[in-house]
């Protein structure tokens, strides 16, 4: 047997530039499957790992996100003072209101501008969301008019990095430090001073708060709190969902998408693989008749054209793997639909979704060669006599 | 005394098979008066079958000049000469390369494609060359249904549709039973005797050959027998 | 008996491979509509827009306001010929997926300006007449079955509370590029809400859209719009309609540029199907193609010979493919609506789509024409008739 798997492997070899337009075709189309799978991991990444799971956030009643939500002073006074918080390495509670505003820029290079997410906080903003770290630079001086901002806008909109001015509002502000979030929606942020940020734009009330749990099971404590207390008309969200929520629209667009293409996609692609093996088997209809003269059987013939797909399958998906490894370098950066901001995602290459790639390459292969194997498998000795071959 | 349907002029060949050269023709010539049946013998290799792709233009020479119907073939232009070709010769072959995917008729018509002549006429002329060589009544029929015999008449009638000068049979016998062959060889006298034509025959097959007016044997590049009163080489 | 004869029966001799490669291509062609019509999806807001309105909205983003105060300044600009104002609405139907555009209009000067919003004058005096009525589009009545007369709730995002609005009328655009997918209601309406919940934030609009004498001055009106505003609480920056639109799609370009790219690639694939299959069918005719030559054929015949059998098999694949679209676009315009509500609401098959995959994929025909025609115009007759006697 170990004699008829190198004579599918020479086979493949031998079949110079058929085999390699059917690879390279199955390699396209599994490939697009497997961009797809790593926008979605991207975005999953991007936004639902910008929420920590003992996070929550306070909305307005009605709004869906944080920019159409309000929350005034008094309000986020009450709020600080619940318990079920947990607190600050100085005993204050780990409860940030903050202002949320949309500002447009340039992008370097492009004279459209697109909007981005200018968020006023406090210093403790960082303690609030773990992922989040200075890289360059320092922290903004409260009450001043500083700023921090995520990795993504300073490479896409200011390249000078630190030391750069932008206007915000009715103010110029400057730059004083480069914070990474690990790919998340803070990348696409810029971080101030709340109360300074609320002059510029003359607003008096925050957008949103969050904070966060003493322990995962306050969550029910701290809700009650919140729905029984006139005050508040607030709606009490984990971060984690308002996130899932925010991705939710466009996810649900690239998936919609994708899956359509690639699966119209898999239609050509098994066609092909079809094709290409019924070439092979008529290009050897005499060799398989002096096989079959020699004694293997037709479960012998059968296995040895199947391992020729899988073989071509296997080829093809490990070159779209290989793509897949250099579309990871790729950041794709769109408006979220939810909150018409910029928003950065950088195709996130997993091991399921490079398994699920090269099953997908196998499993198309296997199943266009089915057929042409089958018929493979039925030649007799007497009919591949006949043929006439060269 | 007329000019000869075809002629070598000192012509030299060789292939390379890999590194190795393999001399064909050295210093090779050879005049064949128009209306000549001549048959050419010898053993696989000898460049027999080189002579007629070299008289169809199909290969050029290495050295020397071959001139053929009235044209120097060695030096032409592929496009000329294929509308030479069309005109002034008709090839049959060992394995007859009919075009399986049409029938008799329409196999026969094919030259006549490159020809002005309208629908109407080119049937006509379908109908006259299969009726020459005796399958009137297979007109329809494909390739697969016919037998080896009739599959070379329909190479015949092919050749012989577009009333081409010169005729170039290249093993013509070689596949058939000797019925078949008889058969093969008394159309191709035939068209000698009463149409007048050139006909040089490559065979192994020293009965078909015996039906030619002359007989060249070649060996190595050379011709080293002639019974022939009309054929001079060097 | 012609040339073309000889083509189909080539074609006839291996039916199963041609029919492969013509419904490979037809899946490719079909995803290639599918995506194109997205792509024109998301221009459609650019496509509908008129040359002679600019918007005005506030320099430092959409989501903060202008003072109402501002109308009456800029109707008296130079070369401003009509003045109207919107907010963006976002109210929620039942729930999140429900998404259709809501616009808070000034009645009167909204349909003023925009002459593509088609109404019958009874439906326009209903709606002037009624200050919790409203407008909507003919395929978002039709999507939710509204007629004239029902209520529509709608729970408010932006402006908090439960809202009822009355369906007034029903417009038509004017033309196909027009939205009807919107929901106008009324301003004051909504400004009276306001005021009464969130006082801060009242008397003040999403942007405003002025009509001008001539467009050819666009871009001077825009600029003494901004030079007026500058300086003041509120700046604002002023476009043109279309760029504003064009605005929205560059900020998802690196979606659409991506679908572009994947357009392409889907082009490149149907090459190698093509061409494929014309190399296997060329390669096992060698020795035909070397017979036709002893009969006096010329290279342009065979040539023709492949190109015929790659465009013969292309178009019929093209075709199968354009067949495939018509229920494929709507089966697929149907998923997105259902998942995403009335985010793409042009996601109809528009013939220039047709139009375009069809010739695109001649082009390619021809393109995939040329590795076996090399092959063809190289091949030594000689050696092809591959008897070395």
């Amino acid at each position: 047997m170990a004699l008829l798997w190198s004579y599918s492997i020479r086979n493949v070899w031998v079949r110079s530039s058929t085999t390699v337009s059917t690879i390279v075709g199955l390699a396209l189309v599994s490939l697009v499957l497997l961009a797809v799978l790593m926008m979605g991991t991207g975005l999953n990444k991007a936004l639902i790992e910008s929420g920590s799971a003992d996070n929550i956030l306070l909305l307005r009643k009605g709004a869906t996100t944080e920019i159409a939500s309000g929350i005034y002073r008094d309000q986020a006074y009450v709020i600080r003072s619940l318990p079920g918080i947990a607190q600050t390495a100085d005993g204050k509670p780990l409860a940030i209101p903050e202002l949320v505003v949309l500002v447009s820029l340039a992008k370097h290079g492009a004279d459209t501008p697109v909007n981005v997410t200018v968020r006023g906080t406090q210093p403790d903003a960082f303690a609030l969301r773990h992922q989040i770290r200075l890289t360059q630079g320092r922290q903004w001086q409260p009450g001043t008019t500083e700023i921090v901002i995520g990795a993504h806008i300073a490479k896409r909109f200011l390249p000078n990095g630190t030391g750069s001015h932008l206007r915000i509002g009715a103010r110029e502000w400057l730059v004083v430090g480069i914070l990474d979030a690990q790919g998340t929606a803070f990348d696409s942020e810029i971080w101030g001073d709340a109360d300074q940020l609320m002059a510029a734009y003359g607003r008096e009330s925050y957008s949103s708060l969050t904070l966060r749990l003493s322990k995962s099971d306050a969550f029910q404590q701290i809700d009650g709190a919140i729905g029984t207390d006139t005050r508040l008309l607030l709606q009490v969200k984990r971060e984690r969902d308002y996130y899932r929520e925010k991705s939710v629209t466009i996810a649900t667009f690239i998936r919609l998408l994708g899956l359509t293409v690639t699966s119209i996609f898999a239609v050509g692609a098994m066609l092909g693989g079809t094709m290409t093996m019924y070439g092979a088997v008529a290009s050897r209809i005499g060799e398989i008749g002096m096989l079959r003269a020699l004694g293997f059987t037709r479960r012998n013939i059968l296995t040895v054209f199947l391992f020729e797909s899988v073989l071509l399958g296997a080829l093809a998906g490990l070159l779209a793997i290989g793509g897949g490894v250099a579309l990871q370098f790729i950041t794709l950066s769109t408006m979220n639909w939810s909150t018409f901001s910029e928003l950065a995602f950088r195709l996130t290459l997993t091991p399921a979704s490079v398994l699920i790639a090269l099953c997908f390459a196998i499993g198309i292969s296997l199943l266009g060669g089915l057929p042409p194997a089958w018929r493979a498998a039925r030649i007799t000795v007497t009919s591949a006599l006949r043929a006439p071959g060269r | 005394m007329d000019q000869p349907a075809i002629e070598f002029r000192r012509v030299s060949k060789s292939y390379f098979r890999g590194e190795q050269e393999v001399p064909i023709l050295h210093d090779f010539s050879l005049s064949v008066p128009a209306g000549t049946f001549l048959a050419i013998m010898g053993p696989s290799g000898s460049g027999k079958t080189t002579i007629l792709n070299l008289i169809a233009g199909l290969d050029r020479p290495d050295r020397g000049s071959i001139h053929a119907a009235g044209l120097t073939v060695s030096t032409q232009r592929d496009a000329d000469l294929a509308r030479w070709r069309a005109r002034h010769i008709g090839f049959v072959f060992q394995f007859y390369n009919l075009i399986p995917v049409l029938t008799a008729a329409e196999n026969v018509e094919l030259p006549l494609l490159l020809s002005k002549l309208a629908k109407r006429e080119r049937s006509k002329h379908v109908q006259a060359a299969l009726g020459l060589v005796g399958l009137g009544d297979r007109m329809q029929h494909y390739p697969r249904q016919l037998s080896g015999g009739q599959e070379q008449r329909v190479g015949i009638a092919r050749a012989i549709v577009s009333d081409p000068t010169i005729l170039l049979a290249d093993e013509p016998t070689g596949n058939l039973d000797r019925d078949s062959a008889e058969a093969v060889m008394g159309l191709l006298t035939r068209l000698h005797q009463q149409l007048k034509k050139t006909i040089l025959m490559v065979t192994h097959d020293p009965r078909a050959a015996g039906y030619a007016q002359d007989i060249l044997h070649f060996d190595k590049g050379r011709g080293v027998t002639d019974d022939a009163r009309h054929v001079d080489h060097a | 008996m012609t040339l073309g004869t000889l083509i189909t029966r080539n074609l006839r001799r291996h039916l199963s491979r041609v029919s492969l490669t013509a419904f490979g291509i037809a899946t490719v062609i079909l995803a290639f509509n599918l995506i194109v019509t997205t792509v024109r999806a998301w221009y459609a807001g650019v496509e509908a827009s008129v040359p002679n309105r600019l918007i005005v909205r506030h320099a430092a983003s959409l989501s903060i306001h202008l003072p109402l105060a501002y109308r009456d300044r800029l109707a008296s600009m130079e070369g401003v010929t009509g003045v109207t104002y919107a907010n963006w609405f976002g109210g929620v139907y039942r729930d999140a997926k429900g998404f259709f555009p809501q616009f808070a209009i000034d009645p009167a000067s909204f349909l003023d300006l925009h002459a593509e919003v088609l109404v019958t004058s009874d439906e326009r005096q209903a709606f002037l007449s009624d200050r919790r009525g409203c407008l909507i589009g003919r395929r978002l009545a039709a999507q939710y079955g509204w007629k004239v007369g029902d209520v529509i709730p709608l729970k408010g995002t932006l402006y908090p509370g439960d809202w009822e609005f009355v369906v007034r009328g029903i417009y038509r655009g004017s033309e196909a590029s027009s939205d009807e997918t919107w929901m106008l209601i009324r301003w004051d309406h909504m400004n009276e809400h306001r005021q009464q919940l969130d006082p801060d934030r009242a008397g003040t609009v999403g942007w405003y859209v002025l009509r001008i004498a001539d467009p050819a001055r666009a871009g001077f009106i825009a600029r003494s719009v901004d030079g007026a505003f500058a300086n003041s609480t509120a700046e604002t920056r002023t476009e043109t309609e279309q760029a504003f639109q064009m605005g929205f799609v560059a900020m998802s370009g690196a979606i659409i540029g991506a679908l572009k790219v994947l357009a392409i690639a889907l082009n490149a694939i149907t090459l190698l199907v093509l061409a494929n299959t014309l190399v296997m069918a060329v390669r096992e005719r060698t020795r035909e193609l070397a017979v036709l030559r002893t009969l006096g054929f010329r290279s342009s015949h065979l040539v023709t010979l492949v190109i015929g059998e790659a465009l013969f098999i292309a178009g019929l694949g093209a075709a199968l493919g354009m067949a495939l679209t018509v229920p494929a676009n709507h089966l697929y315009a149907s998923f997105v609506a259902a998942k995403l509500g009335n985010l793409f609401p042009h996601l109809d098959l528009h013939p220039s789509v047709l139009v375009l995959s069809a010739s695109v994929t001649l082009c390619i025909a021809v393109c995939a024409s040329t590795i076996p025609i090399t092959a063809v115009l190289r091949a030594k007759v000689a050696q092809d008739l591959r008897h070395i006697g």
